[in-house]
């Protein structure tokens, strides 16, 4: 299909049919090229004419010219989750040209730069191609290399604004707030623009996909799972981060820092009320975290999979000596260096039994940013009254990509709960102190932070065994209580840790009555939502739980046996979920059948549906793993 | 093994500091190392220190890593709070707890596995951060507690109990310390109380890294004639360039004025150390100097005690990261939280 066919379709063709605020569109382009803003500014003025947007980055372990993609799923339903596909192809990257074209539904949409023309045996059938020559505009506008690639982007920007109905001053307006102050800026990004624009006007016609003003944003925000993890920690009242720069959680210790610069200097002496430390390793930082929370600090660090691996030591540490820690856990594609720049949820066992010996650590798993910004808070109050590590794992897909998510709420009465800390006025009054001494009867003693009381309440903290007073010991049934003790402080956990959220199946029948059902955690919610959708509209009932907290609550192994199957789904390869679930509760592995994703790209919603629908269709029961690549 | 608690009776003459604590509150409970072990002589010094300087025990963190050296801390100031960390690993958690609490006095002891094998990046990092601290290393060149073998501090050429040679280099931790910016550098030999006990009194009043490498041979392991951290052969070359007083500034400020053998120099906290110099060529306010100096010395198989290296108007790693003079860990919400306000401020511009 030649160009100039393209550029003269018939005007009254453009908008039949139109597909109104509901595609896919994708960008391919060279990493360091300049894109990645451009393509933001894409997504965000979609936003600004009230229509929902879920963007992902998928970009490479490098900084200059290797291949990375943008896709924008524009969604007035709000379906935030990946649905699958792509309707409109932006193909900037010769280097990936076959498999981006090959990536376009049938009936798609290709924009490519036509400076130079490509052959028509590089095109598809069943697709429309749209040629500008940007290129050539570029070279023609500006002198600077630098420029000609940076303006390049907001070309296309403006000429795809065209081309789908996005109000030109949703763009402009987006310019401003992101160059205030920056007035040549403004106005040489706004030629580029134009540029674009201006084109599509004078040549081209809309095409049938098709952007429309809605109020279906609302007052969402949009923001990065990392970042609002970081303002979680600032809330939550940790003082101490010790990190150690490792893809994709760099960005929550770094917008931590940001916070902190903004939020946390004594306004009288300009000094700073935290301390960041960049560690030498993730040895180092998790060492640093435990000196801190020993010393009555909250402290955390944020590191992946590779580097809870090398914290390991420190982990079991801080279990059997009873000091707070939080972990960021930002997974992503392993095992060993894996696939650093994409996702996935296969830290799960390395992070609920890291340690040797018998260890067990409490999780939070957040699904969008929001919930991110909540459990970052609440995982300093855990990690103190549970005096041990608490882990918050988030993946690439929530930490790195800007997700919509309701807006961060506070209450100003809301109190950090510091845990059993005894004090020197309790001590002084002839308390019975015993580091390790069960008290309440939920596993959990007192602790006494250093320098509290001349001569009570000092204790020599070891990773060694020792008597409900501290006193190293080695007896075997000394050993065994204090291991039982932990074990009750575990079982205190599962009330403490966020419950998990059942969503019924709706439709004839009423809600919830159906034997099947469905466990999902994480960045897996969105496209689950509307996987359920997609099933119940092809009569496929099942209840939902998300789960949220580990230990798990009863409510897990309940939902379980009120079944009769049960899909898992989760992105790893080993159905981490499911030996959890099995190993820690009396549940029926036969009902127990998984949904697995693992490919480093975030889980679609057609993926999970369809793999749901086949195994239903199968009608049978016993377990199994369906898994991935779509 | 079972934990060994001391009598708690205490002979009523006993002499009391200006708290009102005798050097026997300064004490832990009994040692389970070795009879004769050198480590137990640098507890008495630690004690007789503290007790000296009239520290309160309580504001004192006593923090080790994994080895004979790490289960010291036991056994000294039995009001203090310790952590026994992981093997290698204590200058991170002693990093992070000063960062917690910056009033606290940290005192690291460790050994030549935990510090020069193992932790020897813990190490360096933790010097060159300049985290307020005395880091002890009580260096014996021979792993105890598994029984004999070299260390990283063992020098090229030694022999082992059972005759095996060294053929590795040896660490000089002194010259590491130098190298990664320690701001109090000074060695020591375990059977010198009169060395020690000041060195150890200044290293606490020292704002900054301080660092003491303290020469303690093994009894058990590293005491035979081959060994050069035998007490014969650390007495036979011990090079000492200097004698050292520390008048803290509730003493009277005692003033020798024979020039050209003593050499004043003020900490930050107003003490004062007395420096009685041995050896005219020596000045301690020179770090390349001192390197120099002990590298020159030690191609002569001696060993170089002493006050090595000071800069007494050094900073820390608080100065560096700016913190509030407040402790963290007594930060509360109205320090701590931002609030709703400030939240909706952030929402709007996520929007």
């Amino acid at each position: 299909m030649a160009d100039a066919a393209v550029s003269q379709q018939a005007p009254s063709a453009a908008l039949k049919g139109a597909r109104i605020n509901d595609f896919v569109v994708k960008f391919a382009n060279v990493n360091g090229s300049g894109s990645a803003s451009a393509n933001g500014m894409f997504a965000r003025s979609v936003m600004r004419m009230g229509v929902p947007v879920a963007a992902r980055n998928i970009f490479p372990s490098n900084i200059q010219g290797l291949p990375t993609w943008y896709e924008v799923r524009i969604t007035e339903a709000g379906h935030l989750g990946r649905r699958g596909g792509v309707d409109l192809m932006v193909a900037m990257n010769p280097q990936t040209w076959d498999r981006d074209i090959a990536e376009i539904e049938p009936g798609g949409f290709l924009f490519y730069d036509s400076t130079k023309a490509m052959p028509p045996q590089k095109f598809r059938d069943d697709i429309t191609v749209i040629g500008v020559p940007l290129t050539a505009m570029c070279n023609e506008a500006y002198e600077l290399p630098r420029e000609r690639q940076l303006f390049k982007n907001i070309i296309y920007v403006g000429a795809l604004a065209g081309l789908l109905g996005i109000e030109p001053e949703a763009v402009e307006s987006l310019i401003r707030d992101d160059f205030a102050g920056k007035d040549r800026l403004i106005k040489a990004n706004f030629e580029a623009l134009h540029m674009g624009y201006g084109y599509v006007r004078d040549h081209l016609k809309p095409l049938p996909l098709q952007v429309r003003r809605a109020d279906a944003v609302g007052d969402r925000i949009y923001v990065e799972g990392n970042q609002a993890a970081a303002l979680g920690a600032v809330y939550g009242g940790a003082t101490v981060c010790a990190w150690y720069p490792i893809t994709p959680s760099t960005s929550l210790a770094e917008a931590f820092t940001g916070y902190c610069q903004d939020l946390r200097v004594d306004p009288q002496t300009g000094k700073a009320r935290y301390a960041i430390i960049q560690g030498e390793d993730e040895i180092a930082s998790i060492g640093m975290v435990v000196g801190a929370g020993w010393n009555g600090c909250r402290a955390f660090t944020a590191t992946s999979g590779p580097g809870v691996s090398l914290m390991t030591e420190f982990i079991g540490l801080s279990y059997f000596a009873e000091i707070p820690a939080v972990i960021f856990d930002v997974q992503r594609g392993g095992p060993s260096t894996g696939m650093p720049t994409r996702t996935q949820q296969a830290d799960l066992l390395a992070a609920a039994y890291s340690g040797h010996g018998d260890t067990k650590h409490p999780m939070l798993l957040p699904a969008d940013p929001g919930e991110c910004f909540e459990m970052g808070a609440l995982a300093f109050d855990l990690a103190d009254r549970l005096q041990t590590t608490v882990f918050v794992m988030l993946d690439l897909d929530i930490g790195m990509n800007e997700w919509l998510t309701r807006p961060f709420q506070w209450d100003d009465s809301r109190r950090m709960d510091r845990g059993k800390v005894m004090t020197a006025e309790e001590l002084e009054a002839g308390a019975d102190f015993g580091r390790y001494k069960e008290v309440d009867g939920d596993g959990i003693p007192y602790r006494t932070y250093p320098g509290t009381h001349p001569t009570k309440g000092g204790y020599f903290t070891r990773g060694t065994s020792r008597n409900p007073y501290a006193r190293y010991s080695e007896e075997g049934a000394v050993y065994v209580d204090n291991m039982e003790r932990l074990l009750r402080k575990f079982e205190t956990a599962k009330a403490l840790v966020p419950a998990p959220i059942l969503r019924s199946a709706q439709g004839k029948g009423g809600g919830g009555k159906t034997r099947d059902g469905v466990i999902y955690f994480g960045s897996t919610a969105p496209a689950m939502h509307e996987a359920l959708d997609m099933l119940e509209a092809q009569g496929r009932r099942l209840n939902a739980l998300r789960v949220r907290g580990f230990p798990f609550a009863d409510a897990v192994t309940d939902f379980i046996a009120a079944h009769d199957r049960v899909f898992l789904v989760e992105q790893n390869r080993d159905a981490q979920l499911r030996t959890l679930i099995m190993t820690e509760g009396d549940v029926d592995p036969a009902r127990l059948v998984s949904i697995l994703h693992y490919d480093g790209t975030p889980i679609t919603a057609r993926f999970i549906a369809g793999a749901i629908a086949q195994r239903m269709a199968q009608g049978h029961t016993d377990a199994g793993h369906i898994e991935a690549a779509e | 093994m079972t934990y060994i608690l001391k009598p708690q009776l205490h002979h009523p003459a006993l002499a009391k500091n200006s708290l009102g604590y005798t050097r026997r509150d300064y004490e832990g409970s009994v040692s389970t190392l070795c009879a004769g072990c050198g480590h137990d002589s640098i507890s008495a010094s630690i004690i007789q220190a503290c007790f000296e300087l009239e520290l309160p025990p309580h504001r004192v963190a006593k923090l080790s890593g994994i080895g004979c050296s790490s289960k010291t801390p036991d056994y000294f100031l039995g009001n203090s709070h310790g952590f026994n960390t992981v093997h290698g690993r204590m200058p991170s958690v002693l990093t992070g707890a000063n960062l917690a609490n910056r009033d606290l006095i940290y005192l690291g002891v460790s050994g030549d596995g935990d510090s020069a094998s193992i932790g020897l990046g813990q190490f360096a990092h933790a010097i060159r951060r300049g985290v307020n601290m005395l880091y002890i290393v009580e260096n014996n060149g021979v792993y105890g507690l598994t029984k004999g073998q070299f260390s990283a501090t063992s020098d090229k050429g030694s022999k082992s109990k059972r005759g095996v040679v060294n053929t590795d280099a040896g660490i000089d931790m002194v010259s590491l310390a130098l190298q990664m910016g320690a701001t109090f550098v000074g060695r020591s030999f375990s059977g010198d109380k009169d060395q020690l006990v000041p060195l150890i009194k200044a290293g606490l009043a020292h704002k900054g890294a301080a660092f003491i490498d303290c020469v303690s041979p093994c009894v058990q392991f590293n005491n035979h004639t081959g060994s050069t951290k035998s007490f014969d052969y650390v007495r036979e070359h011990n090079e000492a360039v200097n004698r050292l007083d520390v008048i803290t500034p509730r003493d009277e400020i005692r003033v020798d004025y024979k020039p050209g053998e003593t050499v004043k120099v003020q900490q930050h906290d107003g003490s004062i150390l007395s420096l009685h110099k041995l050896n005219d060529l020596y000045n301690p306010a020179s770090r390349a100097q001192a390197l120099g100096y002990l590298q020159a010395r030690q191609a002569r198989g001696q060993i170089v005690t002493g006050l090595l290296f000071v800069d007494p108007n050094a900073g820390d790693l608080h100065d560096a990261v700016g913190t509030v003079e407040t402790p963290l860990n007594a930060l509360g919400e109205a320090e701590l939280v931002p609030g709703a306000g400030a939240l909706e401020r952030i929402n709007a511009a996520l929007r």
